[in-house]
């Protein structure tokens, strides 16, 4: 067991090296942040001298190894565009991108679940059609559309809910600030957290749906049919329960997914979270914190796999490397 | 009797809240992005000097028609005697939010930071020798030489509080290399008619008007600050009347706001014009099919392009009537404007076709032409409608279409044939477009000729400029030089931008030249 962690948070090391390597390449392409910085009067000498000054003239793997060796302390630097250090800035935003992503999950599991599981039982149903051709609209619409069709039902024509941002929030602690405890800040997540559902609810509603008409077509549900069992029983007690183990790791992956991809759902709903910080920084090539932020994603998704890696050991003897019997 | 009482006192509660909300209005302002830095003199850029200006002050301000208007200075003039001296004289009884009082001495504190090595506002005062408090109300301005128009550049440069400043160690500007943050980026301390209460940057920031400012009490006592980034919940915002004010309004949405019941748009033209440049000089382009010379720089093809653009089209179809088409790369503000510079000639593609011929280009040739498509109002639209005019004289144009934070790039290191670009002149004078567009490039001049015209006559006359204390004979130079400009055909423009606020109907704010309102100017039916 032991061997096995270390061996994938080896993995997972390398995985964040290669992603930093990656971004790092990849910023020399998205633009020159001196461009950004200086005023329209600067002289051409005046440029040259922060370009110095930022150690933009340094060979490339010399930036590299200068910006590993600080992340690895945990400094990414000051912003170019807001001036403050940007691992601050990362924490201040996160509160608000989790909160947003939780419940969105929320949303989309019971959602999910529960419609792929009235589809799957009653598939012939005029409602299971409609809901099956709604969950086609979830999954082909851009987010951004969505989004902006909300807004404009909810915010300017009937005025129920607002159209930005995340209202009042509280602090916690001194470092969470939650939207959850106040009125405003409850009304103003529910546009964006639906927006930020729909794709996974429709997906792990179809996906409940299929895994569930497999199920309830073995031998074992036939068996416990013709036992007499209640419908409650054999539904929810038995094939509910054999559908949610492929439902539990797509929910599990898609999780890092939705903090990832809140980008453009953060963007239209002006929500404060580290996507729409991203966003805006890159308009400015704002390298630190870019920088940062895929950092951030590549660690989200890298300790997401691990965990989910060590529940499949610990949940299937099969996959144990090197057989069981070494297994410790 | 007794309800008559309990009426009446009920009436003058009631109407006594009536005064105070009549007095105390907040105004919700909505626009694309943040202000950068609350650091007065650390970026020079519009959208963070706007939301500055409501916190600091500067000695001069400009006003909605673009004239200099005093504001901590109360009078300026040239020194008796002395030509290179500017005297300002301050306003007193000035105090700063945190109660200091204002002097000379900040005026000194502030100029020096200004001008210090990683202040992007240097480059403003770099005429500056020194500056000296002569008494406690009265500063002087020691320049390098006569410099007739040095006002022009101190409209937003604020004054900080000395004291104030140097107990949290702000005498020098936020170093980005250093990787720390000034104690300046987040607080502040102005003399300005708001003070700030809450400042949480890209997402809400909430100025109280200040009961001891000097100027007459604002309308607006509250402003809330909110950057929305996307241009469809800005609007949809202000629809919901949840803002009262948004500052960018995207051009296609005018008409249906404007047409909306309880919301009103106010247009004026913005301070800056919008042009095409090409490269000039005699090496062969980098993107054509002519290899062994420039087309560019004959200068019968760019009269043909001059006359084949068809400025009106691209302000009717493109702009929605949204622009002031124009053939002089200078805004009307200007000083040096004229209306004879200002006037095009008529589109005439058989003329156009004739001068290719006659330049040697009767087949035409092929060009790259970068764009930006996030930088001004439908800058990517008005580059596709001139590859179709270019066209109709056989100029096969390529648009490589890209983000400001791509275009700059290429712009700033001239890696480019054939591009569009805007140009604000906050100086409001002729001078400031020539040092940076038209002198050969230098270090020190012409960082955006990215074009290379050179010729070295004008640049001894753009030089002269900087120190003519004559004013007639000044204007009479900077008309030369536009005429060998225009005759030139330096520049391809095509129109003045403007800029559009919509806002709550019962309120008026007037559009500012520099797309600078100041909240102060609004007031409430």
């Amino acid at each position: 067991m032991l061997a096995f962690i270390i061996k994938r948070l080896g993995q997972s090391v390398l995985v964040m090296l290669v992603v930093a390597l990656i971004s790092f390449i990849m910023f020399r392409y998205v633009g020159d942040p001196v461009a950004s910085l200086v005023s329209q009067e600067a002289t051409m000498a005046d440029q040259a001298q922060l370009r110095e000054r930022l150690g933009l003239n340094d060979p490339v793997h010399e930036q590299f190894f200068r910006f590993l060796g600080n992340a690895v302390q945990g400094q990414f630097g000051i912003s170019y565009r807001l001036q403050t250090p940007v691992s601050e800035l990362i924490l201040s935003r996160l509160p608000a991108t989790l909160e947003l992503a939780f419940t969105s999950v929320v949303i989309a599991l019971t959602l999910g679940i529960l419609l792929g599981v009235f589809t799957a039982l009653n598939p012939k149903s005029w409602a299971s059609a409609g809901i099956m051709a709604f969950s086609l609209v979830g999954v082909s619409l851009p987010t951004f559309l969505i989004g902006i069709g909300l807004i404009y039902i909810f915010a300017v024509e009937l005025q129920w809910l607002p159209s930005f941002g995340r209202g009042q929030v509280v602090s916690l602690g001194g470092w969470w600030r939650t939207g959850f405890l106040t009125e405003s800040g409850l009304r103003s997540i529910i546009l964006p957290a639906i927006t930020l559902s729909l794709f996974q609810m429709t997906l792990i509603m179809r996906l409940v749906r299929a895994e569930m008409m497999e199920v309830l077509r073995q031998d074992y549900i036939k068996f416990a049919r013709a036992r007499g069992l209640s419908k409650r029983a054999i539904n929810f007690g038995h094939a509910l329960k054999n559908t949610l183990v492929p439902v539990i790791t797509i929910t599990g992956l898609q999780l890092g997914s939705v903090i990832a991809f809140a980008i453009i759902t953060e963007t239209v709903f002006q929500w404060p979270g580290v996507g729409s910080l991203f966003v805006n920084s890159v308009a400015v090539v704002d390298v630190p914190v870019m920088a940062a932020y895929l950092m951030f994603i590549a660690f989200v998704f890298v300790v997401i796999n691990l965990i989910v890696d060590i529940l499949y050991y610990i949940v299937d003897p099969r996959l144990r490397v090197g057989g069981s019997a070494r297994g410790t | 009797m007794r309800t008559t009482l309990t009426g009446i006192v009920a009436g003058l509660l009631a109407s006594s809240m009536l005064v105070s909300a009549a007095s105390a209005e907040t105004l919700r302002w909505a626009r694309q992005s943040d202000a950068l830095t609350l650091d007065p003199h650390s970026q020079n850029q519009g959208v963070t000097h706007t939301f500055n200006h409501h916190i600091y002050e500067t000695l001069l301000d400009r006003d909605v028609e673009g004239a200099l208007q005093p504001r901590l200075a109360t009078d300026w003039y040239v020194k008796e005697g002395d030509d290179t001296v500017w005297v300002f004289e301050l306003r007193e009884g000035v105090t700063f939010h945190g109660g200091e009082e204002f002097t000379a001495e900040d005026v000194v504190f502030s100029i020096e930071r200004a001008k210090s090595e990683n202040s992007n506002m240097r480059q403003l005062h770099a005429d500056v020798a020194s500056v000296t408090a002569v008494d406690d109300y009265t500063v002087e301005f020691q320049m390098n030489g006569p410099s007739p128009l040095y006002p022009n550049n101190v409209t937003n440069t604020f004054i900080m509080d000395k004291g104030w400043s140097e107990e949290h160690d702000l005498q020098s500007v936020q170093d980005f290399g250093a990787g720390e943050e000034n104690y300046s980026v987040r607080n502040t301390n102005g003399t300005g008619p708001y003070v700030l209460t809450e400042r949480d940057p890209d997402v809400r920031s909430v100025l109280n008007v200040n009961e001891n400012w000097w100027g007459e009490a604002p309308a607006v006592t509250e402003i809330i600050y909110t950057p929305i980034a996307d241009n469809a919940t800005r609007v949809a915002a202000l629809l919901s009347g949840e803002v009262d004010l948004v500052q960018d309004v995207p051009v296609q949405d005018i008409e249906r706001l404007a047409g909306t019941a309880g919301v009103k748009v106010e247009t004026g033209p913005e301070n800056r014009t919008i042009y095409f440049g090409y490269a000039m000089d005699d090496e062969p382009l980098i993107s054509s099919n002519i290899t062994d010379e420039n087309p560019f720089a004959n200068p019968l093809v760019r009269e043909a392009m001059n006359i084949v653009v068809d400025r009106d089209a691209i302000r009717q179809v493109v702009m929605r009537g949204q622009s002031i088409p124009t053939c002089v790369n200078m805004p009307p503000f200007v000083s040096g404007w004229t209306e004879e510079l200002d006037a095009c000639p008529p589109v005439d593609v058989e003329r156009a076709r004739e001068l290719m011929a006659e330049a040697g280009y009767a087949d035409g040739f092929s060009v790259t032409l970068d764009t930006p498509n996030d930088r001004y109002v439908n800058d990517e639209a008005i580059s596709q409608a001139v590859v179709g005019m270019l066209g109709q004289i056989g100029i096969d144009v390529t648009l490589a279409s890209r983000p400001v934070a791509q275009h700059s790039p290429l712009i700033l290191n001239n890696e480019t044939d054939f591009y569009l670009l805007g140009w604000g002149v906050p100086t409001f004078d002729s001078a400031y477009i020539f040092n940076d567009l038209v002198h050969t490039k230098t270090d020190d001049y012409g960082t955006y000729n990215i074009g290379l015209y050179s010729n070295p006559e004008l640049d001894a006359k753009i030089v002269s400029l900087g120190t003519m204390t004559d004013l007639e004979a000044r204007d009479q130079v900077v008309a030369e030089i536009w005429e060998q400009v225009q005759e030139d055909h330096v520049f391809l423009t095509v129109h003045v931008q403007m800029l559009a606020y919509a806002m709550r109907d019962d309120m008026t704010l007037a559009v500012h030249p520099e797309n600078q309102p100041n909240m102060t100017t609004i007031t409430f039916e």
